[in-house]
């Protein structure tokens, strides 16, 4: 697996493939601000900038989704009225998912009542390395449930999954009980997303495909906060599933500062210098 | 309030889209830091030398068949010269230096090589046609490894046979094919070295270019004058030379068949002989395999520097119960493999060597449609000139057929299924060769009953061609005897 993410980090991506893909990144990006200290103005300022990316350039694709805690559902829905810009809402005890599946469902509803169009559910990690993976799988086909019309992204959180086989059994099992996307990571725990993991979650999406007919999406998360890196999972995604997956409706990037380097290499290309750290919004 | 303003509403409907073939960047290495000269002179004796006869040759770039540089056809006389100056070299310095003397040497051939390997990796890919991401991450890497893990040797051959008394050969004649040509070189002189032998070695004739930069090397290092010498030229040098009677060991890299007209010749001799000959290796797939991964190893083991590897595992037995979804997985990733110019670090499949190679490809690809197999290729677009090949796969594969009893030398991989463990070991073993093997099992006790029940030098298990200096390399059969690499490459050129 190690070897085969490495081979797709040497395709060469250059000019105007550079500059479809800058583009096709950003467009996949759901700008997340997870923090206990987020306040109404922080999430004002991410709605912003979800909006304005950077207004000195024409023409420019906007972010798939903002991805925020439960409690700010209800603010970041307003100040994104009238975009499609999605809002995604952690739930299930984010991140370690300890508590009771009760209290968890409760959670999701709020949100998805606050108006949350996606929900980023943590599996119980414990339950699974214990072996209980029937809970696990109620778990999951429980939230489904309660997400109605949302679509469910289930975090795996494979740093703490220990090895690629339970990476793998992991996704295959959130994608049987309902899983709208697979996710790697909460951005909580290292290692988070890296190209092997996400490269055996997305095997176990093709093969799911394969075998049900059903598309499921991916999303790793954490850790992605260069454009280059970012361009190496375009051509995993490309050259594991194809470009039926190269959509935000089924390729997601969970970052916070990945938005600033893209837009940063997309005013390099078009103006042929580097910008400088300040000459973007850092919010 | 909200900060949102109305004038950015129409950016938000731009939806980005990707060209159907996306990235297609070519990304070319530049030939810059390679000096070609317009023609080459032999290396005897520590010098460059015309060749006595004054015949030359192009050697072409399989690409586009383009002519790089012409290379000087050796003669008898030319032979004689090299042999006489390893002789001298053998006698009067090189097996009389301290040991640790000579490890040095091979650390500076080893260092010079890594200085120079971006010239080295071009020059390869230019001359040979293999993928310039291939020279330089494994070809260049693993010659440079070899004179290492031999340097390190050359001061503690007592300790590598205790008891033992081990002494060098004399003068080895050593003969290499053009799959690869650095490498192979370097597998052929750092044991010869290490152990206190001098070489005389020829190159493949279409291949010659990185043995003349190693002399050059070798100049740079220092090395007493004929403790290495390199001929070029066709078959006739090879042949001159393994059969000159001031030669001590012969070493030969190559067909079967140039093989045994080798060991005829050196019948009734007691001149010293390893051969490293032709395969037809298979892959055992189990049921219960981690299959992407073993999908990977396959089409790295069949498609590696286009399938011109003596060791390519050129069929793949797989269990029934999964060979429908092996098969349509191998046809994906074979999709995203990429042809083409060699140069391009994105090309995964390089030029095929030459036309006659290609013609024998070609062959293999009728005779196995006439014989009754499915063949698939994926729709990959090919440059316009040069020796291409599709990646190629045959299923509906019987024993019998050509395409999988005899070496292809090419990308072309033969897929047949099987339904007990006993019947796997059947076909895998059911072969003239014996060189490599491949398991793809997650049971530990499998991988070990068949490691024993395969007759094969090298077997990997979950894995394929992953090379190491410290680890032998070598078959049975008609893929030759004798190893090379590790502990037991030393003794192939030591007596006691």
């Amino acid at each position: 697996m190690a070897q085969r993410a490495k081979r797709f980090t040497e395709r060469s991506i250059k000019g105007e493939a550079k500059r479809q893909g800058l583009r096709m990144v950003l467009n996949m990006i759901d700008l997340t601000t997870l923090e206990g200290s987020d306040t109404p103005g922080k999430i004002q300022q991410l709605c912003h900038k979800a909006r304005h990316l950077h207004d000195n350039v024409p023409d420019l694709p906007h972010v798939a989704a903002v991805c925020v805690y439960p409690n700010f559902v209800s603010l970041a829905k307003r100040e994104l009225a009238g975009t499609d810009i999605k809002i995604a809402s952690v739930a299930t005890a984010f991140p370690s998912g300890q508590t009771s599946l009760e209290l968890k469902l409760t959670e999701v509803e709020q949100a998805v009542d606050a108006g949350a169009d996606e929900i980023d559910m943590v599996i119980s990690r414990g339950r699974f390395l214990s072996g209980d993976f029937d809970y696990v799988f109620d778990e999951i086909a429980a939230v489904k449930q309660t997400c109605g019309t949302a679509r469910l992204k289930v975090i795996l959180e494979t740093g703490e999954l220990g090895n690629l086989d339970n990476v793998r059994h992991a996704s295959d099992l959130a994608m049987e009980a309902g899983a709208d996307f697979i996710k790697t990571s909460t951005g909580k725990i290292k290692p988070a997303a890296t190209l092997p993991v996400t490269l055996v979650m997305l095997l176990a999406i093709r093969d799911y495909h394969r075998r049900t007919g059903r598309q499921v999406g991916m999303k790793p998360a954490g850790g992605i906060s260069q454009s280059k890196l970012a361009l190496h999972y375009l051509v995993m995604v490309q050259e594991t599933l194809g470009p039926a997956w190269l959509d935000n409706q089924w390729f997601r990037f969970g970052a916070s500062s990945l938005a600033n380097d893209v837009l940063k290499q997309i005013i390099k290309q078009q103006t042929g210098y580097y910008p400088a750290a300040d000459d973007v919004s850092r919010d | 309030m909200s900060l949102a303003n109305s004038n950015i509403e129409t950016n938000l409907t731009m939806k980005p889209t990707l060209d159907p073939n996306w990235p297609s960047s070519p990304a070319l290495e530049s030939r810059d830091s390679v000096r070609l000269a317009k023609s080459y002179g032999l290396f005897v004796n520590g010098e460059f030398t015309p060749s006595s006869g004054n015949r030359k040759y192009w050697t072409i770039n399989p690409a586009n068949e383009q002519r790089l540089s012409r290379i000087s056809e050796s003669t008898a006389g030319d032979v004689d010269r090299a042999v006489q100056a390893a002789r001298n070299c053998y006698e009067k310095q090189w097996s009389r230096l301290r040991p640790a003397e000579r490890g040095k040497y091979l650390y500076r051939i080893a260092r010079l090589i890594q200085e120079r390997s971006r010239e080295f990796a071009i020059l390869e890919t230019l001359d040979g046609g293999k993928p310039i991401r291939e020279s330089r991450e494994i070809d260049i890497p693993l010659a440079a490894a070899h004179f290492f893990y031999y340097a390190g040797w050359a001061d503690k051959l007592p300790y590598a046979f205790p008891n033992r008394k081990p002494q060098p050969l004399g003068v080895a004649a050593q003969v290499i094919p053009w799959n690869f040509p650095l490498l192979m070189a370097a597998w052929k002189i750092a044991p010869a070295l290490a152990c206190g032998n001098t070489v005389v070695l020829k190159p493949a004739e279409t291949t010659s270019l990185t043995a003349l930069l190693l002399a050059e090397i070798i100049q740079q290092a220092d090395l007493p004058p004929g403790a290495v010498n390199i001929l070029t030229g066709h078959g006739p040098v090879g042949q001159a030379l393994v059969e000159h009677p001031g030669v001590d060991k012969v070493a030969f890299t190559g067909s079967t068949r140039v093989g045994k007209s080798i060991q005829r010749a050196l019948a009734a001799t007691d001149r010293r002989c390893t051969l490293e000959l032709g395969g037809k290796a298979a892959h055992l797939l189990f049921a219960d395999a981690p299959i992407d991964q073993a999908v990977e190893g396959v089409v790295n083991g069949i498609y590696f520097n286009q399938g011109h590897v003596c060791c390519a595992g050129s069929r793949l037995l797989v269990e029934e119960s999964v060979s429908d979804e092996v098969i349509e997985k191998l046809k994906q990733r074979m999709g995203t493999l990429r042809v083409g110019e060699p140069l391009d670090k994105n090309t995964d499949i390089g030029a095929i060597h030459s036309r006659q190679q290609w013609n024998t490809i070609q062959q293999y690809l009728e005779s196995g449609q006439a014989d009754g197999a499915t063949m698939y290729q994926p729709d990959c677009p090919l440059p316009k000139s040069g020796f291409w090949s599709r990646p190629t796969l045959f299923t509906g594969v019987s024993q019998s057929n050509r395409i999988s009893q005899e070496e292809i030398f090419g990308p072309v991989l033969a897929v047949q299924t099987f339904r007990t463990v006993a019947e796997a070991i059947g076909k895998a073993n059911n072969t003239r060769y014996g060189l490599s093997a491949g398991v793809w099992t997650t049971k530990g006790s499998r991988v070990l009953n068949l490691a024993a029940q395969l007759k094969a030098g090298v077997i990997w298990a979950n894995s394929y061609n992953q090379f190491d200096p410290a680890s032998p390399f070598g078959g049975y059969g008609e893929s030759g005897f004798g190893r090379e690499g590790g502990l037991h490459g030393l003794s192939a050129y030591l007596t006691y």
